[in-house]
């Protein structure tokens, strides 16, 4: 009689504990892991500079935008004043000068004839000195430069020296310093937005690099506006007077 | 109408709970996708700045977090600290730090590796500017300074 109880197959397994376990693992969750997503904003440090390097060519004025903060988090842009709500606006000038002033970097058509041309030269060069890096370097920036041309047609490319220079002094607060970095690029991002959507009607970080033709346009719309925003070195001079 | 009434005296039948389990496993499945695991005890104050222009970290296993901030503890004092994985550090520490994370991964991932700055957002630019320059002459070049989402 037992026997045959047996074979009629287990019975069913109370499930009535499954919400206490789950509950259970569900706490353990919760409490041994963390939400937060890690974002940020990305830079790229400059490589140390070799103590015997000739010290850099001068840079033209109007093409340094120069940022400082002080110790009491205040603002002197080009050498005035400024409140960090206005700090946008400025960039967005000096990266467009759009009346195009003495003070702001001038800038320079590039046109399809003129890009043309330099591959096909830089191309003889690069073919007699292969290893030559300088060569190699000013041909690919041509051919970016007509991959621009090709999208956007003939635009004004800012000179190669314009740089955004941001100083900061040892008591600077960091709060303070990562809002002046997301203002600088907040403009940066605001034009390439503009000018993205205005060209391929897509926003510039809707773009996706692992497409190819996309891949172009970013790097049209990263050749119009570059990001060039420089950390600069601590002051070493007053550590070591010569 | 005295029918009506007479089913509406009748006491309502418990809530079932058989589908209990599956709702606290949906939510347990949800806090599982959503979340990872906090693996570094923080023995630094560590409330981060907030900004816009944020990147989200595409491949976190290729971030060194470097946390920056007075210590919990104030047994250690009050100025800003350095913790690297799970202890206190220097400047100087951080070159070891960055060749033993280096180690773990494949040469070819090399290149991808980037240093997290999680900087509490009282601590002054002296420190972080030392620790930047740091970072440059051991060369790991690629820096994210990180933030939370902010307002526009």
């Amino acid at each position: 009689m037992a026997r045959r109880r047996k074979s009629s197959g287990p019975g069913e397994i109370n499930a009535g504990s499954m919400a206490d376990i789950a509950f259970l693992l569900l706490i353990f969750f919760l409490v041994t892991t963390t939400m937060d997503t890690d974002a940020g904003i990305l830079r790229q440090l400059p490589p140390p500079i070799p103590e015997d390097q000739p010290p850099p060519p001068k840079v033209k004025d109007r093409d340094v935008y120069v940022v400082l903060v002080n110790s009491n988090d205040q603002l002197l842009v080009e050498g005035e004043f400024m409140e960090i709500g206005d700090l946008k606006e400025g960039t967005k000038d000096f990266l467009t000068n759009p009346y195009e002033s003495e003070n702001l970097p001038q800038k320079k058509l590039m046109t399809r004839a003129e890009a043309v041309e330099n591959i096909a030269t830089y191309k003889a060069y690069v073919a007699a000195e292969p290893t030559n890096s300088f060569y190699i370097g000013e041909l690919e920036r041509w051919e970016e430069r007509l991959t621009t041309i090709n999208l956007i047609g003939d635009y004004m490319e800012l000179p190669g020296s314009a740089v955004i220079s941001l100083r900061n002094d040892t008591e600077t607060s960091y709060d303070m310093y990562i809002q002046v970095q997301n203002e600088l690029t907040r403009a940066i991002n605001e034009l390439r937005d503009e000018l993205s959507v205005e060209k391929f009607g897509k926003k510039y970080d809707e773009l996706d690099k692992s497409i190819p033709e996309e891949k172009e346009m970013i790097i049209a719309v990263r050749q119009v506006y570059p990001q060039r925003i420089s950390e600069a070195e601590p002051n070493v001079t007053e550590a070591t007077p010569e | 109408m005295s029918k009506f009434i007479s089913t509406k005296q009748k006491s309502t039948p418990a809530v079932s709970t058989a589908s209990l389990p599956d709702i606290v496993f949906m939510l347990l499945f949800f806090f599982m996708v959503t979340t990872h695991m906090r693996d570094k005890d923080m023995m630094v104050k560590n409330s981060l700045p907030s900004a816009t222009e944020i990147t989200k970290m595409e491949n976190k296993a290729m971030v060194d977090f470097i946390f920056v901030g007075a210590p919990l503890d104030a047994r250690y004092g009050t100025a800003p600290r350095i913790q690297l994985d799970d202890s206190f550090a220097t400047i100087e520490d951080i070159q070891l730090f960055k060749e033993k994370a280096k180690e773990t991964r494949d040469e070819a991932e090399w290149p991808l590796i980037s240093s997290s700055l999680k900087v509490d957002k009282d601590v002054k630019m002296g420190l972080v500017t030392d620790i930047k320059q740091e970072l440059r002459r051991i060369g790991a070049l690629k820096i994210v300074y990180s933030t939370n989402q902010g307002l526009r």
